[in-house]
């Protein structure tokens, strides 16, 4: 536990130094996103979605989306910097850390920065009046939960490739059809069943309907041990993927 | 019985590192073929040889960042497949690149680095401190490491490889990239290190750097270790006391060439310079005179580990 925690606080001591701008960016784009579609859309969407108005329906999904955005962005460039660039994780590997404190410490950090930039939001979201429970608060250990389904794959993605051209694709196919297909928007059930497939597949979306039952304060359309259970499934998945690349890059 | 102070003696004479028939491979590419090697504590000992000899894949396994395809490795004692962590905690690293944080101040790059090895903060502040006044990196404890000089860059890596007070410090060609003063700074260090005690392990293709430095050196090739030995006992086998290097006009040199034979241990016709291995320098510049033979430029030198490098890995680049 001592030698993954010192990795964090590496990490964090480097964030103390850019913290202001990389916030500023992980929630100024959903917060203009509330607003723009929130504000906006929701005008024309006079009826709501489930009985309640849009912009209080469109923001769990936000918040949920913003994890995905911050645990992928955080796990992608700076995971193939830390190998091909700065080489960090070799003069950590030459430390008496382990492979996996090396790994875990770092993802660590990761859901740190997806935890803390959904509570920025979850505090402005509030300010809007836009929770209706209690419950919101649990979007706070969803986002760390989503987060680390998302970032433990992309740690394993941006640790096998050698060439930061691959990440805009990870981006073009993996995170954007998964950010419109969720449910953050609009509900998957106005998809045609294969695309909604593509919801059910991947991680978000099961962040977003815990999200928006802890917001809203409503049971959500599946099981939460079922949600669970599928992005710690992910989750650990992803982590030996990522695993098994860094021992292949570090151990050589 | 046995006789309990024989064994604790017996234990502490043990080499440091300790390595019979080592070998490493990538696929069907075999880097380190077979190697042994003892380092006794205390001792500066330099892995000598060309691009490609196997030096930085040895270093690599004796960091216990790389496990040995075959053969047998003890470091402090230790086996590095099982106690690799445990080994690393007494082990201090200088690799080729620098792997520093460049956003991170000087200052904290020590510190941070120091956490890895579970020293405690306060501690951690204090030493890097001394290690700063050490290197002579005081004065930009709070700058960024980005805007260093390659060769201020090059000690705060030595500085953070001593964060630890390790027993061995590994150093994968401290000084290569280095311009000279820079290089003479980092040797004053390190050897103000060797005579406080502190075992050193190094690569270099620099030979001036292993006479310097080293105690004791193997000269690597091809993955095998070609000679072994001090500086000055590798020069006295496999060189002459002195080298006659004659430059001639260009179209002479051949011509020349044939009236030197007999001269010398051993001539060697490059395609600027003929050298002559000898014992004595004067003498042969004498008998030169003798054979009315008159170079546009003559140089008497000592002889260097150079001369025992190229004569043992040849003068062919190895890229």
């Amino acid at each position: 536990m001592a030698p993954t925690l010192s990795v964090l606080e590496y990490h964090l001591a480097g964030y103390r130094r850019t913290w202001r701008a990389s916030a500023l960016s992980s929630f100024v784009l959903p917060l203009l996103t509330m607003l723009g579609f929130g504000v906006g859309v929701g005008a024309y969407v006079t009826g709501g979605v489930d009985g309640v108005p849009y912009l209080d329906w469109m923001v769990p999904g936000l918040i949920a989306s913003t994890a995905v955005q911050v645990a992928m962005g955080d796990s992608s460039w700076p995971v193939l910097g830390n190998f091909a660039w700065m080489k960090i994780y070799y003069g950590q590997a030459a430390a008496p850390l382990r492979v996996s404190d090396i790994l875990d410490g770092h993802l660590a950090f990761v859901v740190f920065r997806t935890v803390s930039s959904c509570g920025a939001f979850l505090v402005i979201a509030t300010a809007f009046g836009t929770m209706h429970s209690w419950w919101a608060l649990a979007t706070l250990p969803v986002a760390a939960l989503l987060g680390l389904a998302v970032a433990a794959p992309t740690f394993a993605y941006s640790a096998t490739i050698t060439s930061d051209s691959y990440l805009a694709i990870l981006f073009r196919v993996g995170m954007i059809p998964m950010s419109l297909f969720s449910g953050v928007f609009f509900p998957v059930e106005s998809l045609p069943s294969p695309l909604r497939w593509i919801a059910y597949v991947l991680p978000l979306w099961h962040g977003v309907d815990l999200s928006r039952a802890a917001t809203l304060g409503v049971p959500p359309a599946w099981s939460v041990t079922g949600h669970v259970l599928y992005l710690a499934a992910w989750a650990a998945a992803g982590w030996l993927l990522a695993y098994r690349q860094f021992v292949r890059r570090l151990v050589v | 019985m046995s006789d309990p102070f024989t064994r604790v003696g017996h234990v502490s004479e043990e080499p440091l590192i300790h390595a019979r028939g080592l070998v490493k491979r990538f696929g069907e590419f075999t880097a380190v073929d077979g190697i042994d090697v003892d380092v006794q504590r205390g001792e500066a000992f330099g892995f000598l040889g060309p691009n490609g000899a196997g030096k930085s894949s040895t270093m690599r396994m004796v960091g216990c960042v790389s496990p040995p395809t075959a053969g047998l490795l003890r470091i402090l004692g230790k086996d590095p497949r099982h106690d690799g962590p445990a080994i690393r905690a007494r082990l201090g690293v200088c690799p080729q690149l620098d792997n520093l944080d460049l956003e991170l101040a000087v200052r904290e790059n020590l510190t941070t680095y120091a956490r890895f090895f579970g020293i405690p903060r306060k501690v951690a502040r204090r030493r890097a401190e001394e290690l700063l006044d050490f290197v002579q990196l005081a004065e930009r404890a709070d700058s960024k490491v980005e805007p260093l000089s390659g060769g201020m860059k090059r000690r705060l890596t030595i500085a953070r490889a001593l964060i630890n007070e390790p027993e061995i410090v590994l150093l994968d060609e401290p000084t290569t990239g280095l311009d000279p003063q820079a290089r003479h700074l980092v040797w004053e260090r390190l050897f103000r290190l060797k005579q406080q005690g502190v075992t050193l392990v190094l690569t270099t293709h620099y030979m001036d750097e292993a006479e310097q430095l080293c105690d004791r050196l193997v000269v690597m090739d091809g993955g095998k270790i070609v000679a072994e030995g001090s500086p000055q006992a590798l020069i006295e086998r496999y060189s002459t006391r002195e080298v006659v290097e004659l430059r001639f006009h260009a179209e002479a040199q051949d011509v020349f060439a044939d009236k030197l034979a007999g001269m010398g241990q051993r001539i060697e016709v490059l395609p600027d310079r003929i050298l002559l291995y000898v014992a004595d320098g004067d003498d042969a510049v004498a008998e030169l005179q003798r054979r009315a033979l008159h170079p546009a430029s003559v140089l008497v030198r000592r002889s260097s580990l150079e001369d025992v490098f190229l004569h043992l890995t040849g003068r062919t680049l190895v890229d």
